[in-house]
């Protein structure tokens, strides 16, 4: 008995000793990791691992594999993260606050490129990590630049245009009056005129500053500070209340994100749709729309010419802890080359980074969208690069959902989008 | 728990006290056989509740407007919890748009989810439990039935119900057929509110069925015949012996469901995203945690302490006895069975 009873004791005893190992190697990470490893490694060569969200179209594998065979002792291995963009974003934030080595190229969202460098996760791409952009869609490169200093490589872009219907408007709209003007046609077609995606979500905050930029407001300063409190900003926001309330944009609409402002438009329930370029193909190919042949795009109408487009895409970067960071580099490199650029088009419908594709004759005949996206997307605003994102598209998407229903009037909308993004030290 | 309260009392102690026939060699190994529980429950319970308090006392990292980078906030005070509860951004208050600005719509909004929907599912669940108690061919079928939404994932009845409350769902379809115009069931306020508590209804009043019908099975039959002899209503017979008698259950029913309520996430997240006011507390959380992991820490503390307090106002004076002590138990059958309502099902003759 005794002895069982010590046995026992022992037990206990190593029970505790490795549950106190678990405590303190579960708090090993959460010291905020603000130390900068950014020169580290700058000269190492090795396998790397490459992080990006789910692979909807079998791009990864032939990627990885073109890798490979001409780096065989610089392997990559890829990583797939789910397909939300949250998911992704908490996954990364994961493996960076503990400092994980393994995530050596990550693919980041246009957005979340301010809050991870000035957390020091990023490495910068600066002197003998350089990587040049020449060629570059400006916007793309804007975007990946924090601080004056550049930590990502573009490696997708994207821009909105509007889709008409070619059967009921010969000619598309130029600016945001003459697409109103054409609301007429709509209604003697039984269909609602213009939507986009006036949801509560990130969606939402793409169409609001673009409607914003559209009537010449800036979000934010050169300098990141908020400038969004502005006659022309509240004159965006009014346009489209005004236009909200008298039916041109039908009510469901601030219900829709892409998904089901792509539905109404297939079903022929819509005259212009603000979408991004994956609609095109869907709409022409689905087995149920009910547009096929009979619509086109155009860039989105400003006020006296063409509008501004919200910058979207994905950027690859290098993490701060990575331990081969040459290798990382040349990868980099490899993702934005002209030829894996062109690649990701063809095979995914991503668009490119690089100008000079967009007038490749045979891409541009298979996609006749290209010129029209290459234009949106030279003309893009990104959204504000702030490392208190998160708090600035809040701020904007609640202030314009409320204002957009009429619950609010344009000029407090923006005034409490200023405020709210000033609390939160963006 | 339900193990505790349902363990048999020695044949011999009518008057239990601590310890007593246990000498102390029998102490010890009793407590040497408890300590790995005890261990694992202070690694897994105690030390998170313990850190995300401890967490919520220190600043959100700030931004070194020199270097560009972010630099760690230090000790906070109380500034996490004044941040919420008086709606502080800093100095100033905060203004719409942030998330402190929602903290008192997120709390309202979710006690009012609570309130209507516990009460929904309390008539209902109740009304199911009387059908399910009958005697009928089919029966088995029936409570199979009933049991199907309570067995479907939350995130998957969120994605259902919000095709079915899409605007050109069904719901809108069907609506249209009586003559009532389409209703955007995801944005506006009260649409939204009401989509979200016919989503949760649908799903949990399986749920407060099984507990209530656990509770009626334990009345003896006699007692009805005795209330039918007497030649009680049928009302009579339901708030004189029925009522009185499921009492105990149906309030740990009610009390499950209302913890359950209380910390709703999932459901409101996918169906409408916070959309026409429906963001609940724990979303709130969610959503802070992207942006700053102490604040939300606070708040998820604020959370925990507005929940156990409401256990404890139920336990306390509602008779939800969930920990039952021995001495009192006049009711100890009714309150140890629904800790296992499946198995009080499995008994019943004829299931």
């Amino acid at each position: 008995m005794a002895l069982r009873m010590h046995k026992r004791r022992t037990l206990t005893v190593m029970a505790g000793a490795v549950a106190v190992a678990l405590v303190a190697a579960a708090c090993g990470g959460d010291d905020g990791g603000t130390g900068s490893t950014a020169d580290s490694g700058a000269a190492a060569r090795g396998p790397i691992t490459y992080v990006q969200g789910k692979d909807n179209s079998g791009l990864l594998g032939p990627m990885a594999e073109k890798w490979n065979s001409s780096h065989p002792n610089e392997k990559v291995t890829v990583k797939e993260q789910s397909d939300q963009a949250d998911q992704q974003h908490d996954d990364l934030v994961q493996h960076f606050q503990a400092k994980d080595p393994s995530y050596d190229v990550v693919s980041v969202d246009v957005v979340w490129t301010a809050e991870f460098a000035a957390k020091g996760w990023l490495t910068p791409l600066k002197d003998k990590m350089a990587l040049p952009t020449t060629g570059f869609l400006e916007p793309t490169v804007k975007a990946a630049t924090y601080n004056k200093t550049l930590f990502a490589a573009p490696t997708s872009s994207d821009g909105a245009m509007l889709y008409y219907r070619t059967d009921l408007v010969k000619t598309p709209p130029k600016t945001i009056d003459e697409m109103w003007g054409m609301c007429s046609i709509a209604k003697q077609n039984g269909m609602d005129c213009f939507a986009g995606q006036f949801a509560k979500y990130e969606g939402g905050t793409c169409n609001a500053t673009e409607w914003m930029n559209a009537y010449g407001a800036k979000v934010v300063d050169d300098a990141g500070k908020p400038t969004v409190d502005s006659p022309e900003a509240a004159a965006g926001l009014k346009a489209l209340a005004d236009h909200y309330k008298s039916g041109d944009i039908p009510k469901q609409a601030i219900t829709y994100q892409e998904e089901q402002s792509r539905a109404a438009f297939q079903d022929g329930k819509l005259l212009f749709l603000r979408n991004w370029p994956y609609v095109y193909n869907l709409a022409s190919t689905d087995k149920s729309s009910k547009v096929k042949g009979k619509f086109a795009v155009a860039p989105l109408p400003g006020v006296s010419g063409p509008g501004t487009s919200t910058l979207g895409g994905h950027m690859a970067a290098i993490s701060a802890y990575s331990k081969y960071k040459a290798t990382a580099l040349d990868f980099l490199k490899f993702l934005t080359s002209p030829e894996q650029q062109k690649t990701n088009m063809e095979k995914g419908s991503l668009a490119p980074v690089i100008e000079s594709i967009y007038t490749d004759e045979a891409l541009v005949k298979k996609y006749p969208y290209l010129p029209v996206l290459k234009e949106s997307i030279a003309n893009a605003v990104s959204r504000p690069v702030t490392p208190f994102y998160p708090q600035v598209t809040q701020a904007i998407q609640d202030n314009f959902y409320a204002a957009i229903q009429g619950q609010k009037s344009p000029e407090a909308a923006v005034k409490d989008m200023q405020s709210a993004m000033a609390a939160a030290g963006g | 728990m339900s193990a505790a309260t349902s363990a048999p009392p020695r044949p011999t102690d009518t008057k239990p006290k601590k310890s007593k026939g246990l000498n102390a060699g029998q102490g010890r190994l009793g407590l040497m056989l408890v300590a790995p529980t005890m261990l694992f429950l202070a690694v897994i319970i105690i030390y998170p509740l313990f850190k995300a308090i401890q967490l919520s006392f220190q600043k959100d990292a700030g931004l070194d407007p020199a270097t560009g980078l972010f630099v760690e906030g230090g000790n906070a005070g109380i500034s996490n919890y004044t941040h919420w509860l008086l709606q502080k951004c800093g100095e100033v208050d905060c203004p719409p748009g942030t998330l402190g600005a929602q903290f008192y719509d997120a709390l309202w909004v979710t006690l009012f989810f609570t309130v209507v929907s516990v009460f929904i599912e309390v008539i209902l669940g109740m009304w199911f439990a009387m059908i399910m108690n009958r005697d009928f061919k089919g029966r088995g079928l029936v409570r199979a039935a009933i049991l199907v939404p309570w067995a479907i994932p939350t995130a998957v009845t969120a994605k259902l119900w919000l095709f079915i409350f899409a605007f050109d769902g069904i719901a809108n379809r069907l609506l249209s057929t009586v003559g009532v115009n389409p209703q955007l069931w995801t944005s506006d306020p009260w649409a939204a509110k009401f989509a979200i508590i016919i989503a949760d209804v649908w799903k949990t009043t399986p749920f407060m069925a099984l507990l209530i019908l656990a509770g009626l099975q334990l009345v003896p039959g006699d007692v009805y015949e005795a209330a039918q002899i007497d030649g009680a209503t049928k009302w009579q017979t339901f708030t004189k012996i029925t009522l009185p008698l499921v009492k105990v259950p149906l309030m740990v029913a009610v009390l499950f469901r209302t913890l359950d309520v209380l910390r709703i996430y999932d459901l409101p997240a996918i169906l409408t995203n916070g959309g026409g006011g429906t963001t609940s507390l724990s979303m709130l959380v969610i959503k802070q945690i992207r942006s700053g992991f102490h604040s939300a820490s606070a708040l998820s503390t604020i959370v925990f302490l507005l929940i156990a307090f409401t256990a404890f106002l139920f336990i306390k004076f509602g008779g939800a006895d969930v920990v039952q002590r021995p001495p009192k138990s006049k009711k100890k059958e009714p309150a140890a069975a629904p800790g296992n309502p499946v198995a009080a099902n499995a008994t019943t003759p004829g299931a």
